[in-house]
C-alpha cells in the first residue's frame, strides 16, 4: 500500500497498456520524423548549419511530440471512468501521478533514442562517442517534459478544446527545457565535445522544482 | 468616494511625473529623445512582476481556502500584468528600431519578457475554457503555482544561453547612466505606475465579484 | 460471497450543501443511515442522488458539511470504513483482463495475495470461465459483474451504488438482486440509488426521496416504501 508499491502496479498498468496497443510509441516516432524531415526539407541546411540548428530543430520537434502523445494520459481515464476508480482504490493520490509521469518518460525516452539514428543521418553529425551523456541529456530533458506535461495533461482533459489546451500550456513553459537540452545537446555534438555541466543543473533543478511542484499539489489536480 | 480621489489623485500624479519626464528630465546624449521611452518600459516592466507575484499568492489561497475572492484577485492581478507586460514588450521595439535599427531581438530580458507574455496569456486563455466556476478558479490556480515556480527557471536558463552567445543588451541597466534628474523623474514615474497596478487590480477585482454575482444569477434563473 | 471481516459501519450526512456556480446539486441534506441498513435514493435525475453517493464515496469535496461514519452506537469511527463503490461507468479498464483489472486494484488496495482474491472474487460472479478475456469483450451485465468484483475487494462495509440496475437485461438485474441480498444479510450497509420500483428496490429497508437536492420524502419519517419510489419514479 505504501507510495512505491502504488506506483509499480500502476506503471505496469500503463506499460502493458501500451505493449498490447502501441499506439503511443509508433504515431510519436512517425511524428517527430515527420516534423524533422518538414524543417530538413524548408530549411535545407548545409552541412555546417546543419550542425548548428540540428540540435534545436531536434528539440522542438520532441516538445511538440510530446505535447501530443501527452495527451491521452488522463482522457483515456474518462471512458469507463477508471480514473475514480483510482483515486479509491490508491492510498496516496500521487501514486497515479508519479506511476504516469514515469511511464511518459520513458515513451519518451524511447521515441528519442529510436530517432537517434535518423538525426544523425539526416544532420551529419556524430552520437556514437558522446552517446551516455546523450542518454543523459535525453533523459533529463524527457523527465522535464513529462512531469508538467503529465500535470497538464490532468488540467487540460476537463477543459473544452482540450487538444489545442495542452501543447498551450506547456510549450511555453518548457522554454528552460528547451533551452538548457539545446545548447547541452549542441555541445556534445560539436567536433571537440563537451558537457555543459551548467545547462545540466538547470534540466536536474527544473525536474526537481516541478516533481516537488507535483508531489504538493497533485492531489488537487484530481478533484472533480 | 475613496477610489475615485485615489483616482484622482494618482492622475495628477502620473500628469506630473509625465511633465517630469518629458520636460525635466534632460535627453540623453547618444539615444536622443526616443530614450524617454524608457520612463514607460521599465516601470511597466516591475509593476507586471508585482502582479505576478500577487496572483501567485492569490493562486495559492485559493488552493488552500477555496475562498471565491482570491480568484477574483488572481485574475485582476494577471489580466493587469498582462497588460503592463504588453506595454514592455511593444516600448521595446518602439525604442530598438531608431536606435538599433532593428524591431526585435532575443536578448535575455526580451525574451525573458515574451515568454512571460505567453504564461500569462496561457493562464487567462485556460480560464476561458473552463466552464464551471469552481473548476476553474482550482485548475487556473493550479497552472498559475506552476507557472509562477517556472519564471526563475526561465530566467536563469535564458541567462546562461545569452551568457554562452553574447548579444547586445537592449536598453543598458536600470540606473546605468542616469543623471540626478533622470532619477527623480524615473522614481516618481515608478512610483505613479504602482499606484496605477493598484487602482486597476481593485477596479477589475470588483468587476469580477460583480460577474460572479450576476453568473449566479443566471444560473438560478436557468433552472426556473 | 467472502467471508465477513469487517465491522458494521452506518453513514452521517449533516448539512451537505454542494454548489456548481450558482446551482445548488445538494441543498442542507442531513441523512442518517444506520450500519447495516439497506437504502434507496429515490428522485428524477438532476435530483442530486449521484453528487451525493460521490460525497459519501469521498470523490466529491461537498461546498458546506460533512460525512462521517459511525459504528453500531452511532458514534464516529476514527478510521476510514472500507467503502465500496459502483457507478454507471464501470470503472474497470477495457484493455486489461478481469483478472488483470482485479488484480491491479486489490494490490493498489495493498490486498496480501491480490491474485488470489482476484480469483475468489471472480469466481463469486460467476466470470471465472472468462477471467482471461478481455473486459472489451464483455457485455454489459458482465461488465457489471467485473464492477461488482472490484468493489467488493476490499472487504467493504458500507456500499455505495448509482443506479446499479441501469442497462442490465431482466437476467442481470436477478443475478444482481441476488448478489445485493447476499450483501445486505451478511450485515454491509448499502446506499442505493434508483429509478423507480423493482427488484432491486425491493430489498430495501428504507427510501429517501430527493428533489432538486433537497430530502422530500423519507419512509424513517413516515411514507411507505412504494410511494416514495414510485412517485419519483422517472
Amino acid at each position: 500500500m505504501s507510495l512505491l508499491s502504488n506506483t509499480s502496479a500502476l506503471l505496469g498498468k500503463e506499460l502493458r497498456t501500451e505493449v498490447r496497443s502501441r499506439e503511443l510509441l509508433t504515431t510519436t516516432v512517425v511524428f517527430i520524423l515527420i516534423v524533422i524531415v518538414l524543417f530538413s526539407i524548408t530549411l535545407h541546411p548545409t552541412t555546417s548549419e546543419s550542425q548548428r540548428l540540428g540540435p534545436g530543430l531536434l528539440w522542438v520537434a520532441f516538445l511538440f511530440a510530446a505535447s501530443l502523445m501527452l495527451q491521452p494520459c488522463f482522457l483515456r481515464e474518462q471512458t469507463n471512468d477508471t480514473l475514480s476508480a483510482l483515486r479509491l482504490s490508491v492510498s496516496d493520490p500521487f501514486a497515479i501521478f508519479f506511476a504516469k509521469m514515469a511511464a511518459n518518460t520513458l515513451f519518451l525516452l524511447l521515441t528519442e533514442l529510436l530517432m537517434l539514428p535518423f538525426f544523425a543521418g539526416f544532420f551529419n553529425v556524430r552520437v556514437l562517442p558522446v552517446l551516455p551523456q546523450l542518454v543523459l541529456v535525453l533523459f533529463l530533458g524527457s523527465l522535464g517534459i513529462a512531469v508538467p506535461g503529465t500535470a497538464f495533461s490532468a488540467i487540460s482533459s476537463q477543459a473544452r478544446m482540450r487538444e489545442l489546451m495542452l501543447p498551450l500550456l506547456l510549450l511555453p513553459l518548457l522554454t528552460p527545457i528547451l533551452i538548457a537540452s539545446t545548447e547541452v545537446t549542441a555541445a556534445l555534438l560539436e567536433p571537440e565535445p563537451a558537457l555543459r555541466l551548467a545547462g545540466l543543473g538547470i534540466l536536474v533543478a527544473f525536474d526537481v522544482v516541478f516533481l516537488t511542484a507535483l508531489w504538493l499539489f497533485g492531489e488537487y489536480l484530481l478533484e472533480e | 468616494m475613496k477610489t475615485i480621489a485615489g483616482a484622482f489623485a494618482l492622475f495628477l500624479l502620473i500628469a506630473v511625473t509625465a511633465y517630469l519626464a518629458f520636460f525635466y528630465a534632460p535627453i540623453e546624449r547618444t539615444m536622443g529623445p526616443i530614450q524617454k521611452i524608457f520612463y514607460l518600459h521599465l516601470p511597466s516592466a516591475f509593476s507586471s512582476f508585482i502582479a505576478l507575484g500577487i496572483c501567485f499568492y492569490a493562486n495559492l489561497m485559493y488552493v488552500f481556502k477555496r475562498q471565491p475572492k482570491w480568484d477574483w484577485l488572481g485574475v485582476s492581478a494577471a489580466e493587469v500584468g498582462l497588460a503592463f507586460i504588453t506595454v514592455v514588450l511593444v516600448t521595446g521595439p518602439i525604442w530598438a528600431h531608431p536606435v538599433w535599427g532593428i524591431w526585435w531581438t532575443w536578448d535575455a530580458r526580451l525574451t525573458l519578457t515574451f515568454v512571460l507574455w505567453l504564461l500569462y496569456i496561457s493562464y487567462l486563455l485556460l480560464r476561458s475554457m473552463l466552464e464551471e466556476p469552481d473548476k476553474r478558479a482550482l485548475f487556473s490556480a493550479l497552472f498559475g503555482i506552476f507557472a509562477f515556480l517556472d519564471v526563475p527557471l526561465v530566467y536563469f536558463s535564458i541567462r546562461w544561453w545569452r551568457g554562452q552567445h553574447p548579444t547586445p543588451v537592449i536598453m543598458g541597466g536600470p540606473g546605468s547612466g542616469l543623471e540626478p534628474r533622470m532619477r527623480v523623474a524615473y522614481l516618481l514615474v515608478w512610483g505613479a505606475f504602482t499606484g496605477l497596478l493598484v487602482l486597476l487590480v481593485n477596479a477589475r477585482f470588483k468587476l469580477e465579484a460583480m460577474r460572479a454575482d450576476l453568473e449566479e444569477l443566471q444560473r438560478e434563473v436557468e433552472v426556473r | 460471497m467472502t467471508p465477513t471481516s469487517f465491522s458494521p459501519t452506518g453513514i452521517r450526512f449533516e448539512n451537505i450543501d454542494k454548489r456548481y456556480g450558482g446551482l445548488y446539486a445538494l441543498r442542507r441534506v442531513s441523512l442518517e443511515i444506520a450500519a447495516g441498513e439497506c437504502a434507496v435514493l429515490a428522485g428524477r435525475n438532476g435530483s442530486g442522488k449521484t453528487t451525493l453517493l460521490r460525497i459519501a464515496a469521498r470523490l466529491v469535496r461537498p461546498s458546506a458539511g460533512s460525512v462521517t461514519f459511525m459504528g453500531n452506537t452511532k458514534d464516529v469511527t476514527a478510521e476510514m470504513p472500507q467503502l465500496g463503490f459502483v457507478a454507471h461507468a464501470t470503472m474497470v479498464y477495457d484493455e486489461l483482463t478481469a483478472e488483470e483489472n482485479l488484480a491491479l486494484f486489490a494490490r493498489l488496495l495493498g490486498i496480501a495475495e491480490p491474485a488470489a482474491r482476484a480469483e475468489t472474487l471472480l469466481g463469486g460472479v460467476g466470470l471465472t470461465d472468462r477471467r482471461g478475456s478481455l473486459v472489451r469483450t464483455f457485455s454489459r451485465g458482465m461488465r457489471q459483474r467485473v464492477a461488482i468484483a472490484r468493489a467488493l475487494l476490499n472487504e467493504p462495509a458500507v456500499l455505495l451504488l448509482d443506479e446499479p440496475a441501469a442497462g442490465l437485461d431482466p437476467q442481470g438485474v436477478t443475478w444482481l438482486a441476488e448478489a445485493l441480498r447476499r450483501m445486505r444479510d451478511a450485515g454491509r450497509t448499502i446506499l442505493m440509488s434508483v429509478h423507480g420500483e423493482s427488484e432491486i428496490s425491493s430489498l430495501a429497508t428504507r427510501a429517501v426521496r430527493l428533489d432538486a437536492g433537497a430530502i422530500m420524502a423519507d419512509t424513517q419519517t413516515g411514507g411507505s416504501l412504494h410511494s416514495i419510489l414510485t412517485f419519483a419514479g422517472a
